[in-house]
């Protein structure tokens, strides 16, 4: 991504905050970029590169551990995220149905985000509610013992909610 | 009266905080009423989520469950003003009555002792049932030597799933003299289908924090560190807090309770990695690198995080050290087995009746906690098979429920103790689906620093996927094991080498299934989609249109009164119109 023009903007605020918490020094890597996913809802470009300037940690370093775990994103998100929980509570009850449900729906596969930007759909491997398989959460609020027919429902509620606001 | 709300993940993904606003809003209409409102952990029965638990004057207290709002109300009315309980929700009342009673009756209580009966954000009601008397009793009547053989002489084994003995490793980690030594708290629950370590950890996390300060002593670690799965947000805000409250009273920080003892406690969050959970992996992961295991030996013993000796053990088996040591190694060893000493909790969930967190002596049979507990199935249709272990674990059949829980007699099964995940199945599930299903699972969660996990796993998934297509071969299935037997010897971490076991253990008692789907290409489970096939039988349809409405791709066509068609090309046999139908014209095979 360009940074021309952020330079002098508010743009690089919330990095400068987040890394005054640190002594930046490797093993603050993973909970930096925690707190920078949560200030700017994924790791741009721009701010991996000054992460590494300031750090003197190599970019190659940063994106090894970035790509490494899966809570790390190098794209923006849809303005609401969906998880389909794939536990195996989930799994011998049907996730994979919920899952087609809900992909039918949004017309989108597992990890991509609609066209307008409204939904990102993302399988986790356990959510940990198990006694409410299957599961999915819409940012983080959980709907549980769920059908096909249930999800599409919940889906539609959800965006028809969202449009009132 | 006081009126305590469950609050853990499960509580509050089925509707908790809507119930907890509607008792709060009803205290405030009432000023009279004397109520204290609190809230409370994980209660254990999952099942009958969201729960409250209504303590009267005298100290009984009355469990509901199932309730919304509107049920909020009625018992707010009837019991809290009017003082006769509402029957009909109550679940079980704490003399042991109750309908729902015998799912904690049936279970001994040491770890989770705490769970559910105390608010986890107050350190005076945790003390009140006893938290921290054991770490008193270490630090003012014991030497770190006393402490060790204590733990030793229990007979307490890692409780995370490989079940090394406690004492031993604790014994390693004294041994070294180091200018610093690290003690760390294996949080990362990783296993699908487990939920024990964020239900202990949300509902008494001080049970925790008090076995790491033991430990601490014990191996003359001064420093601890706490590694918590992200995606268990509610557990890690109840620890840092409870890590505030222990800091304030002297458990945590310097010259604990007047010693010369110091300690200090973080919490590290995981980023999602499933490897992680392996202790060499979880200690690069909180050096900030990519969370890959090492080779061993160096043990983390001698060299460990950051280089200095180090002591990893799981969250349920640090919940165990205080009661250990405030009751002595004697009374924990009179519980369980032979060889396995102590309770151990199981996150029971799957098709069963009644799930939940389970906590039982070791020694109990299977068939104790799928059906005396947990109340069977959740379908009604005959029980199948349980998974134990998660990814690393196997999958124990109907034929042999009466296995007793214990390490060694679960190993010799194939299935392996684990962490504690018990994923019940009936006949409708398709085991070689199940092998699928974990080696999907660790495939994509292989590190990929070993050959034989990386590729090893991908060609057996590889192989699985074909056979669930109707794509098996002849020959698969020999190919299937010695690829496992390679994994099993061969890869570097224990992820790796016990990867293979869900399909071993299908392969040894189903393995019938598995010829099924490749000579004839059947899923006798019919849950293989790309091997059924649903149909209607024109003689007993009479028209009624109930299937072609329910089917959700209009696959269903036919006028009133007629008998119906399947457009097959179209079906995507989601089984809607199979328990639509009322008349039983719709056949599977």
């Amino acid at each position: 991504m360009c940074n021309c023009g952020k330079e002098n903007s508010k743009y690089f605020e919330p990095f400068e905050t987040v890394l005054s918490e640190f002594k930046g020094e490797e093993p603050d890597l993973i909970p930096i970029l925690q707190r920078l996913q949560d200030a700017y809802g994924y790791l741009p470009e721009d701010i991996i590169r000054r992460l590494s300037e300031r750090t003197g940690i190599f970019i190659s370093r940063i994106l090894g551990v970035a790509t490494f775990y899966s809570q790390f994103k190098l794209k923006p998100s849809g303005k609401h995220t969906i998880k389909v929980c794939f536990g195996t509570a989930c799994h011998v009850i049907g996730a994979e149905t919920i899952a087609e449900a809900i992909c039918d729906e949004l017309g989108i596969a597992l990890g991509e985000t609609t066209e307008d930007g409204e939904f990102t759909l993302e399988s986790v491997a356990c959510l940990g509610c198990c006694s409410l398989a299957p599961v999915i959460t819409i940012d983080d609020e959980a709907y549980g013992r769920l059908t096909p027919t249930k999800v599409r429902e919940v889906i539609r509620n959800f965006k028809k909610e969202a449009q009132a606001v | 009266m006081k009126l305590m709300i469950g609050l853990g993940s499960c509580g509050i993904a089925s509707g908790g905080l809507k119930v907890k606003d509607t008792f709060s809003a009803m205290a405030k209409e009432n000023p009279d009423i004397n109520l204290i409102l609190s809230e409370t952990g994980c209660m254990g029965m999952c099942y009958k989520e969201p729960m409250i638990e209504l303590i009267d004057d005298d100290g009984l207290g009355t469990v509901y469950g199932g309730v919304t709002p509107e049920i909020a109300k009625e018992i707010f009315e009837k019991h809290i003003i009017g003082g006769a309980p509402v029957e009909e929700y109550v679940v079980m009342k704490r003399d042991g009555s109750g309908p729902e009673a015998g799912f904690i009756t049936q279970q001994q209580r040491i770890v989770l002792s705490r769970c559910g009966r105390i608010n986890p954000e107050s350190l005076d009601e945790a003390m009140a049932m006893g938290a921290y008397k054991g770490l008193e009793k270490a630090i003012k009547t014991m030497t770190p030597a006393e402490v060790v053989e204590e733990v030793l002489a229990s007979g307490l084994k890692g409780r995370g799933g490989a079940g090394f003995p406690t004492g031993l490793k604790w014994k390693f980690a004294a041994a070294p003299v180091s200018d610093q030594k690290y003690i760390i708290c294996n949080a990362d629950e990783g296993d699908p289908g487990a939920f024990m370590d964020r239900s202990i950890l949300e509902g008494d996390p001080h049970s925790v924090i008090e076995g790491l300060v033991i430990g601490g002593y014990a191996i003359g670690a001064t420093e601890g560190y706490i590694y918590a799965r992200a995606e268990y947000p509610i557990a890690i805000k109840r620890l840092e807090i409870a890590i505030k409250r222990a800091e304030e009273r002297g458990f945590l920080g310097d010259n604990i309770l007047g010693s010369d003892f110091s300690f200090h406690l973080h919490i590290k969050q995981g980023a999602g990695a499933f490897v992680c959970g392996e202790e060499t992996a979880l200690i690069a992961s909180i050096e900030g690198q990519r969370g890959m295991p090492r080779m061993r030996p160096p043990y983390p013993a001698n060299k460990g995080l950051f280089a200095k000796p180090s002591n990893i053990n799981n969250v349920e088996t640090l919940a165990n050290i205080g009661w250990i040591i405030l009751n002595g190694a004697e009374k924990f060893a009179s519980i369980g087995t032979e060889k396995s000493k102590g309770t151990k909790v199981f996150a029971l969930a799957g098709k069963i009746k009644n799930g939940g967190l389970v906590e039982i002596p070791i020694g109990a049979s299977v068939k104790d906690v799928v059906f005396d507990i947990g109340g069977g199935t959740s379908s009604g249709k005959p029980f199948k098979a349980v998974q134990m272990g998660g990814p690393s674990g196997g999958c124990i059949p109907a034929n042999l429920v009466d296995t007793v829980i214990d390490y060694d007699t679960l190993a010799a099964t194939g299935a392996i103790m684990g962490s504690g995940g018990m994923i019940v199945m009936d006949e409708d599930n398709c085991m070689v689906d199940i092998a699928r299903y974990f080696l999907n699972f660790t495939q994509s969660e292989s590190c990929g620093k070993c050959t034989f996990c990386k590729i090893g796993t991908k060609r057996m998934l590889e192989i699985l996927e074909r056979i669930t297509k109707g794509q098996g071969e002849q020959g698969d299935i020999e190919k299937l094991e010695l690829l496992a037997d390679q994994i099993k010897r061969n890869a570097l971490c224990g992820l790796g080498q016990t990867a293979p076991n869900p399909v071993l253990t299908t392969l040894r008692y189903f393995r019938h299934e598995y010829e099924a789907h490749i000579r004839d290409k059947k899923c006798p489970a019919h849950q293989c989609k790309p091997l059924i096939i649903y149909e209607i039988d024109p003689e007993k349809c009479i028209g009624c249109t109930v299937c072609a409405k329910k089917c959700p791709v209009d696959a269903i066509s036919g006028s009133l009164k007629s008998p119906h068609v399947i457009d097959q090309p179209k079906c995507i046999k989601c089984g809607t119109c199979l328990s639509a139908c009322k008349f039983g014209a719709i056949s599977v095979d």
